[in-house]
């Protein structure tokens, strides 16, 4: 194989985002920006009621509003070619398509009107004014029966575990035991779930914002009995996703069908209120740790147990526990996991799902244990540092964990802490606290496909059907693939964001990059190949004979390895081979043999500081110091933004992010922005993220951990922390708000 | 959102004669009404757009000391006025802590004295609301209720009102100049909104076709502009309504407290204004003591309607904060965090473990 | 009913009659010119994502009914630059990382803009970020964007460079 100019070039180089200049000139055309010619829209209606069925519509009202073109209900929705409710994969979610009268949960579409304006169809959907037989209803955590799971989180077994809990619990010189409830949590990405979709016969097009463009195409393929080439998705800009638009919801498809019903394009955009049901959620936990420890910290026992809960009519459990199986070493670790079964939407994976609510509770949890022990957050944490994956006993593929720990800390100045709380008040005589937690993400990688094109004119071409949703795959993988092609980043076109594209896999788990990274620099090393294959052996070549290992790929030119004065541009040899193009295909997807060997894990350490006014109980964080390595880092620019958005979602989980379900109907009373709060501006002061350099020959060829969901991880139980410090209360119903803290 | 006639009033007599009309609302900014429109919370048939009408936008100085506010005076720009923040320095921090700066710049001073309560079941259009449909029942009663009234609630409703602009606006004794078919007449705002009571649907003394026209504050409001503050807390640090908010100001005689003026803002369906407290002060010393004692005479009779027996006692401890912030003095510019605990201020008297960090 | 209505958009008058008074001047900018940067994350005042100027100040265009805007200017994202040159505003962003996703963003940019105009931070990083609290960012992007409004803050020393210049521009 030919040498490439890999790593450096761009690799690691901060530069700005390619797709920025569209971004904030308002050019950048996300899914409900496209208006097809004879465009109509429609508006979904959603149920009042949690359990049930509809006994009326008023059909006839909103079918007599002006404008309004069609009403679609179950009596008249397309028939679709596969049950939606066929569960023909785990990640196959049942979903809500009006194909009978009944209702699972509050919010469930129950019908869709379609009207010349947006203002008719939103009437026309006001004016169906729905009743109901209602069924009572149950939505709170453990109200249900509760049952063991067959398996948890995408998959992952319910209960692992290693040693003898009872023999470590009995040994342990210290215990403690704590419940810790984590709340109901909506992904609301600013982008509501649209869809823009226009049938041509039984061709469809079809602008919707989608993680997952060929899991999108797939699932629609099948549900409308059409070949998936048939189906066309395009997605350039995706207003963030965060595992809500992982798989295609209810509201984007009901779009389609409405299109379908009515013979013209259709735009049907959810409404906010609507997102708090059919577009899934972080599921209520409740965690119970028992943790057992030897004098000195170390922990002899560690049981983690996880109530949570699903929707009565599928299955998404929320994995609290497993983070516990890679991140403290400890004698015995059992977790296990638990749910019941309640009348709401399903859940889903949202941004770390499993860790980032088990996180919380498990960083809680040491800290009480130090407390006890009178240890250092951080020395109870270094003394029981895995030096090999717990349970399963394989060594880190890489762990700069202890660096991420002593950079953090350093930067923090966390050695003034007291070790008491309440110790520390600000000029102002705000009680001051500083909190610690572990940052951990498994480094996953799905499958996915990219295609490497070199050009006539000595350009290069990537194309893969990858997702840009703020992550920055529009600059990441343009810069992978230069350094691929050798090319300078600006000789680099890249196509994403289409289905029409090779196959892109999945951006989510925080293997977007890995993946598609990992096949953009397969192909574009195909197609260098493919290129030096040309050269070596035509005799005209000043590379004739050099063979293909012979050759290395820099600044658009193929030189001998032996002689760099020898060499020739991309373009003069394809010109003299008569072709306009050379290509290659690439795979992305982990090894199996090396995944089998090494665990991989990306991590970090998150030092938090929070001011809480002593009477009064608001909080504020007012610093942020999060230290991470996760292995090769491709764009520190955008890396750093990416750790910061998930500190970010750790202050909201810790303080903000709650679901207020009426137990009475089941509806999600906060369902709005105004009061289902996420962080303004204000709530986030000072940040700062440490990429802390760590190299991982094992990962991927390129060295790529994730770096999306990790920062949330940590951070949450920082914050916990950080709040008892200040104030002395232990507050174990996350999150964390002020009544909790007035007592 | 239902269609409805739109008639752009061109007078204040022809708007009050258009809005007399059953059905009819009046429009100025929308920031309130056209989200209300959306929800489905209220539907009218006539919006009378009221924008237009000349000379509401105007803050005038009285020949006797008082500011008469135009009703269409912008809540941004009321705020910013020199002679505002001057004057009713606790009315600026209010207004500034309060909503967005673009909801702000829209607002009017009318339409933030007439801001309908936040809570989820008037909201919530599948729920029971006496607000909504009299006599239908109050859903709130027995549901989530941690942002529900701890005054003057009735077995009708629980709401609370969530301006942050009518907490000082009380406090200061403004009035509200009504303009209707039988001409203008000034209401106390203390007595404009009404507690629930068995009618929760009349929320207000106006009657059908009545206009704001405009908000004043008497004379008397400047004396407390030394010693005035707004402070509001927040479930995050900006951008929400009020958990619990006071608006306190003092009119200092000497090292003692001459006159004293306090209002509670989100713990009833009107701006409460705390008037045992109010005569408790009144020539007493300025001490942690007499606070604590105002602040229990303020909550005398609080009592909660749900779960939020938390805002009864954290009323208190604001009641107390507020009056210490102020008899330390107004600052001399609205904090960067307008109303906020963490705005700059002195050391907070609470007993406690010594300043470390 | 139908309400004829003549509006300056970025610059440019456009007479529009409203066949529905209902229309908000963020769907009237959405659906009807074409305007899509404007973009509505809640439609019921709670993001900013909509964020416009509306006279020279910044506004949430989803909850202003367009008939009542009669004869109003008005400046989206598409009209912010002058041509191939960046609005100091936008530049910063692009410079300091201020957005992930960029659904946001144009809500950002003009919340910015319209801040910076208000005049009333004086470059306190506090009160920028009190100052943009109105404009929710889900991605988490809020240090940057703070960084960016201080460095356009200190960019945009004076009215010339401020973008009311095409209107004024226009009416000149």
């Amino acid at each position: 194989m030919p040498e490439r100019q890999r790593h450096g070039a761009s690799i690691g180089q901060p530069l700005t985002r390619r797709d920025g200049h569209a971004k904030i000139t308002g050019a950048a055309r996300y899914s409900a920006d496209f208006r097809p010619e004879g465009l109509a829209h429609a508006v979904m209606a959603v149920s009042a009621v949690a359990r049930g069925r509809v006994t009326h519509l008023d059909v006839a009202a909103a079918e007599a509003h002006p404008g309004v073109v069609a009403v679609m209900t179950p009596q008249n929705a397309p028939a679709l070619a596969q049950s939606p409710d066929l569960k023909d994969n785990p990640f196959a979610f049942r979903l809500d398509l009006l194909q009978n009268d009944g209702v699972r949960y509050a919010n469930q579409p129950i019908a869709v009107v379609i009207a010349e304006t947006l203002e008719a169809a939103t009437e026309g959907a006001a004016l169906l004014a729905p009743r109901y037989d209602s069924e009572p209803v149950s939505v709170a955590l453990g109200a249900g029966e509760i049952f063991r799971p067959e398996t948890v989180g995408a998959g992952s077994a319910t209960d692992e575990g290693s040693g003898d809990l009872a023999a470590g619990m009995a040994a342990a010189e210290t215990r403690i035991e704590a419940t810790y409830d984590t709340a109901a949590q909506y992904h609301n990405a600013l982008e509501p779930h649209a869809s823009v979709a226009a049938w041509d016969g039984d061709r469809l097009t079809l602008y919707t914002p989608t993680q997952a463009l060929w899991i999108a195409k797939g699932r629609l393929a099948g549900l409308f009995g059409i070949p998936p080439e048939n189906i066309h998705v395009v997605c350039h800009y995706l207003g963030g996703g965060f595992g809500s638009k992982g798989f295609i919801a209810a509201p984007q498809i009901l779009g389609i069908m409405a299109a379908k019903l009515v013979g013209r394009p259709v735009k049907l955009v959810t409404r906010r209120e609507q997102m708090f049901g059919p577009v899934g959620h972080r599921a209520a936990t409740r965690q119970t740790l028992k943790l057992g420890a030897s004098r000195d910290g170390t922990l002899t026992a560690l049981d983690h147990h996880t109530l949570t809960l699903t929707s009565r009519h599928d299955d998404f459990i929320e994995p609290s526990g497993i983070l516990s199986r890679h991140l403290y070493a400890a004698g015995a670790i059992a977790t296990t996991h638990a749910v019941s079964r309640a009348d709401i939407g399903t859940p889903i994976f949202m941004r770390a799902p499993g860790e980032a609510s088990g996180s919380v509770a498990v960083e809680s949890a040491l800290d009480e244990l130090a407390l006890e022990l009178d240890l250092d957050p951080l020395e109870i944490r270094l003394r029981n540092y895995a030096e090999v994956e717990p349970i399963t006993h394989r060594p880190f593929s890489s762990k700069a964990l202890r660096e991420c720990y002593a950079q953090g800390a350093a930067r923090f100045g966390w050695a003034a802490r007291p070790r008491q709380p309440r110790q520390m008040r600000d000029a102002d005589g705000l009680l001051v606290g500083w909190g610690l937690g572990t940052a951990t993400y498994p480094a996953g990688m799905m499958q996915g496909e990219a295609r490497a094109t070199i050009r006539a004119d000595g350009t290069g071409l990537i194309e893969t059907a990858a997702q840009d949703m703020g992550q920055g795959a529009w600059t990441v993988l343009a810069q992978i693939g230069a350094d691929g092609l050798g090319l300078p980043i600006t000789q680099v076109e890249l196509r994403i964001g289409d289905s029409n594209l090779p196959n892109g896999g999945l951006a989510g788990g925080s293997t977007g990059t890995a993946t598609s990274g990992t096949a953009v620099d397969n192909a574009a090393q195909g197609a260098i190949a493919a290129l030096a294959e040309l050269a070596v052996n035509d005799r005209a070549s000043p590379l004739y004979g050099a063979g293909n290992a012979g050759v290395t790929a820099a600044d658009g030119r193929l030189a001998r390895r032996d002689d760099p004065a020898r060499s020739e541009s991309f373009g003069e040899i394809l010109a003299r081979a008569g072709r306009t193009s050379v290509e290659a295909k690439g795979q992305g997807a982990g090894d199996p043999a090396s995944r089998k060997t090494y665990a991989m894990h990306a991590h970090g350490a998150v030092y938090a500081e929070v001011k809480v006014d002593p009477d009064l109980g608001q909080i504020r964080v007012t610093r942020l110091v999060g230290a991470f390595a996760a292995g090769r880092i491709i764009n520190p620019h955008l890396v750093r933004s990416q750790y910061y958005g998930g500190m970010i979602w750790g202050v909201s989980l810790a303080l903000h992010e709650h679901a207020l379900l009426d137990p009475r109907s089941g509806r999600v009373m906060n369902g709005n922005l105004a009061e289902y709060h996420i962080p303004v501006n204000a709530d986030v002061p000072a940040m700062e993220a440490i990429l802390v350099e760590e190299h991982d020959p094992h990962v991927n060829p390129l060295g790529i951990k994730g770096v999306g969901e990790i920062g949330i991880t940590g951070t949450a139980g920082a914050i916990a922390n950080a709040v008892w410090h200040a104030t002395g209360v232990r507050v174990r119903d996350i999150p964390i708000t002020l009544d909790k803290l007035l007592g | 959102m239902k269609a409805f006639d739109y008639i752009r009033a061109t007078s204040v007599a022809e708007a009050v004669a258009a809005a007399a009309r059953p059905g009819a609302a009046y429009l100025a900014a929308g920031t309130n009404l056209v989200d209300l429109m959306k929800g489905g919370i209220s539907r009218p048939d006539t919006l009378v757009d009221v924008t237009r009408l000349p000379g509401l936008d105007r803050i005038e100085r009285g020949a006797d000391g008082s500011t008469r506010i135009g009703a269409l005076v912008r809540n941004a720009a009321l705020a910013h006025d020199a002679t505002i923040a001057r004057r009713y320095p606790a009315l600026a921090e209010a207004l500034l802590s309060g909503a967005s700066g673009q909801l702000r710049n829209a607002a009017t001073t009318a339409g933030n004295v007439l801001q309908r309560t936040r809570c989820q079941y008037f909201y919530d259009t599948a729920s029971a609301c006496n607000k909504r449909d009299p006599g239908a029942g109050c859903a709130a009663l027995g549901g989530v209720t941690r942002s529900h009234a701890v005054l003057g609630w009735s077995d009708h409703c629980i709401a609370t009102h969530p301006s942050d602009f009518c907490v000082p606006l009380a406090a200061l004794d403004a009035t509200v100049e009504i303009a209707g078919a039988g001409g203008t007449r000034s209401v106390p705002l203390e007595a404009f909104h009404r507690l629930p009571g068995d009618h929760p649907e009349r929320e207000t003394v106006l009657e059908a076709g009545d206009l704001v026209v405009a908000v004043t504050l008497p004379p008397e409001a400047e004396a407390f502009a030394g010693h005035s503050r707004y402070l509001k807390v927040r479930e995050r640090t900006s951008y929400a309504f009020a958990v619990v908010s006071a608006a306190v100001g003092l009119a200092m005689d000497g090292d003692r407290i001459g006159q004293a003026r306090i209002a509670l803002g989100s713990v009833a369906l009107k701006p409460w204004r705390a008037r045992a407290a109010e005569d408790l002060l009144a020539g007493a010393a300025p001490t942690p003591e007499t606070f604590a004692k105002a602040a229990e005479a303020a909550l005398a009779d609080a009592r909660p309607s749900g779960d939020n027996a938390y805002k009864i006692e954290l009323a208190r401890r604001i009641v107390v904060r507020a009056l210490t912030l102020a008899a330390a003095g107004t600052p001399d510019r609205v904090p960067a965090l307008p109303a906020s605990p963490f705005a700059p201020h002195p050391l907070i008297p609470s007993a406690g473990a010594p300043a470390h960090a | 009913m139908s309400f004829p209505i003549t509006l300056t958009v970025n610059g440019v008058r456009r007479s529009v009659v409203l066949e529905d008074a209902r229309v908000t001047l963020l769907d009237l900018l959405r659906e009807r010119l074409d305007l899509t940067g404007a973009k509505k994350g809640c439609d019921r005042g709670q993001c900013g994502a909509c964020t416009i100027l509306l006279d020279g100040v910044r506004v949430n265009a989803c909850l202003a009914l367009a008939v009542s805007h009669d004869g109003a200017s008005i400046t989206t994202i598409e009209g912010l630059a002058a041509g191939d040159a960046l609005h100091p505003v936008q530049a910063a962003f692009l410079e300091h990382d201020g957005f992930q996703c960029g659904f946001c963003t144009p809500g950002q940019i003009l919340g910015a803009v319209g801040l910076i105009q208000e005049g009333q931070t004086g470059g306190d990083p506090e009160r920028v970020r009190e100052g943009m609290s109105g404009n929710l960012c889900r991605c988490g992007a809020y240090a940057g964007i703070t960084d960016a409004v201080l460095t356009a803050h200190a960019a945009m020393s004076g009215p010339d460079v401020l973008p009311g210049r095409q209107l004024a521009e226009d009416a000149a």
